[in-house]
């Protein structure tokens, strides 16, 4: 492997937590395999929020206007294009000979490094929670079987796309002096056909934190018995700063909306710290939140299988213990 | 309408998982292996289309033969025809799967194409949109609405905290997400005249494999959790836990 790199993701113009995290891995990488390391991104952020990269150690990103790519669509109503995003990293990491792209798992990371893999013909490995370096090379750990097991791939010599699964690999300060320079949307190889399926709205929640980037989770099941009780895990969650979670068998009955769900058929979390409240802790439910830092189960049944994975428990009626818990925090936080 | 929905085979979500002899994938003695759940979503999609626009439905999958499994499935649910490519063994890996898939899928001149957005084996989330790339298709993963409108597409995709809603044409390149519809359940009749419904074999293209997997483990069994049993009055402690041992508050 010799040239790493890294794509950095914006949100109206703002890197996320995640896009840190992925620099600070493409800055390990390239410290372990002794290789170059350089960061693509594709908005138009100012060059202060660019340079914010550069503390997570990126010497060198490349910057492609987001209004300018956009442009070339000639479509009136265009947020933008995964199409686009996808050939742009692709033709920039060819044309330059990048064999190994980095990208964080990001619902949108995790829709443009498929067609970047495939327009590259590089191997993919997504969803990789670390790195194992090993004969001058690395291997990718994952897991698989909805986190019931973990393997450990390797890119068959050749060129690799990667996902970071996000609040795994943390961001680590590594100050460098990023020097940025802006590339044209006429030297990256763009076709009407990567506008062919276009974003022209998005509608995101405003004030509310998602399961799926949060670092704390409070989540609740069919312990809260109904929907109006269901103030006690936002109460709790409140005061932690956390999101709030939910059981299948609670969206199902319509307690609470589907993009809360954790498990199998619902997101794939793991925060710092994930309390689960009356929740019994079905093997579906576990595969979304078992490789959580920390596991907190409150439930009054001792024998629930959510202790089995619980780092703390209280073997206790929710209806008492999250009004406690909120108070206890409360008072802590002053 | 020519409507193409891949499936893939999976153990069932409730398998316990051990590792086999290899050391690199999992022991399947005594497990039941199942159509991909997200995979149901597409098959109902496609019938559903094929119902309000009349024309065929064709399952498509590549693996060993367990893969007729899910096949099978779709055909109970309303699926026409079943075409298996045949992989030589079970090692491969989601670009064999997606240029084996496109290969086929490019000589049926499909006006959609409609996948789960993830198996639940492998957890990739790769497939549908690698495949619509070597068919050169416009393609969105993780769908929650497909509205068609003659050739014109409004789709909504999930993403953390919202959705995105994209525009597009047909011919077109989907990955199914819950909440898309509602699989229906096959009746006796459906499943009896499943039965006679053709299974089309293939023999897959030579790909070879980009990434191996190395090795497989189970998780570390974690150590015994401190776990209180008299309920609120525990509380102080527990939060005194959380800040001084654990750090995460
Ligand atoms: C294919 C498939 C996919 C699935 N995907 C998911 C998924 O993504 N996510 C998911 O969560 N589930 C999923 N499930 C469902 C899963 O099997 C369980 O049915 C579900 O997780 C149960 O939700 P629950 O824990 O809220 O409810 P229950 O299992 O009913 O548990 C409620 C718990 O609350 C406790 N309790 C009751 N009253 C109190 C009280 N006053 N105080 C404290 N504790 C109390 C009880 O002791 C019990 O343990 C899936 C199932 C299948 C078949
Ligand atoms: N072997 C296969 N044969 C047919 N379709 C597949 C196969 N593997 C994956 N798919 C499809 O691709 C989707 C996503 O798979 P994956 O990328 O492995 O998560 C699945 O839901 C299926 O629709």
């Amino acid at each position: 492997m010799s040239k790493i790199l890294v794509f950095a993701e914006t949100k109206d113009n703002v890197f996320k937590a995640n896009a840190f995290e992925v620099v600070s891995a493409g800055k390990f990488l390239a410290d372990k395999l002794g290789s170059e390391f350089a960061v693509i991104t594709i908005n138009d952020a100012g060059d202060e929020q660019i340079k914010a990269l550069g503390k997570y150690g990126a010497a060198k990103v490349y910057q492609l206007s987001l209004n300018e790519l956009n442009a070339k669509s000639g479509i009136a109503d265009i947020k933008y294009s995964h199409g686009a995003f996808a050939s742009a990293v692709s033709s920039f990491a060819d044309a330059n000979a990048y064999d190994v792209v980095l990208l964080s798992g990001t619902s949108f990371g995790r829709e443009i490094s498929p067609s970047i893999a495939a327009k590259t013909g590089s191997a993919i490995v997504p969803d990789v929670i670390d790195f194992i370096p090993e004969d001058g090379g690395v291997s990718f750990k994952r897991p698989a079987y909805a986190g019931k097991c973990y393997t450990k791939v390797k890119a068959n010599g050749g060129k690799v796309v990667v996902t970071l699964r996000p609040n795994v690999l943390k961001a680590v300060e590594n100050s460098a002096d990023s020097a940025v320079e802006k590339i044209s949307p006429d030297s990256v190889n763009i076709s009407a056909n990567d506008f062919s399926a276009y974003v022209s709205e998005v509608s995101v929640a405003s004030g509310k934190l998602d399961v799926a980037e949060a670092d704390i989770i409070v989540s609740g099941g069919r312990g809260l018995r109904g929907p109006e009780n269901f103030h006690l895990v936002e109460e709790l969650a409140g005061v932690l700063g956390a999101a709030v979670g939910a059981s299948r068998a609670v969206v199902d009955a319509g307690w609470r909306p589907h993009g809360e769900q954790v498990g199998q058929t619902g997101k794939t979390v793991s925060p710092s710290l994930y309390v689960a409240c009356g929740i019994s802790g079905a093997i579906q439910h576990l595969a979304g939140m078992s490789s959580s830092k920390y596991i907190v189960a409150i439930n009054k049944d001792k024998d629930a299988p959510i202790f089995q994975v619980a780092d703390y428990g209280i073997v206790g009626d929710v209806f008492e213990v999250l009004p406690a818990m909120t108070e206890e925090i409360k008072k802590l936080k002053g | 309408m020519k409507i193409v929905v891949c499936v893939s085979t999976v153990p069932d979500s409730t398998t316990k998982i051990k590792v086999g002899g290899s050391g690199k994938s999992i022991d399947e003695a005594g497990v039941t292996f199942i159509i991909n759940p997200y995979d149901e979503f597409a098959v109902e999609e496609a019938v559903q289309l094929k119902e309000k626009n009349t024309g065929e439905v064709i399952a498509v999958s590549f693996g060993t033969d367990r893969a007729k499994e899910g096949i099978k499935k779709a055909f109970q649910m309303g699926a026409d025809k079943g075409i298996l490519i045949k992989a030589a063994s079970d090692d491969f890996d989601s670009y064999t799967v997606a240029k084996n898939l496109a290969a086929v899928i490019k000589d049926l001149s499909p006006d959609i194409v409609l996948f789960g957005k993830q198996s639940i084996d492998f957890d990739g989330l790769v497939v549908p949109k690698m495949t619509a790339e070597f068919l050169g298709m416009p393609s969105v993963n993780v769908v929650t609405k497909l509205e068609l409108n003659g050739t014109d597409a409004t789709i909504e995709r999930e993403i953390e905290g919202g959705k995105e809603t994209l525009k597009a044409k047909l011919p077109l390149v989907i990955g199914a997400q819950k909440g898309l519809n509602t699989p229906r359940y096959p009746n006796l009749k459906s499943i009896m005249a499943s039965k006679s419904k053709p299974i089309e074999e293939k023999a897959a293209i030579d790909e070879p494999v980009k990434s191996s997997v190395l090795e497989m483990n189970l998780p570390a069994a974690k150590g015994q959790g401190k776990v209180f049993s008299d309920g609120a009055a525990n509380v102080p402690e527990l939060v005194r836990l959380l800040r001084e041992e654990a750090k995460v508050i």
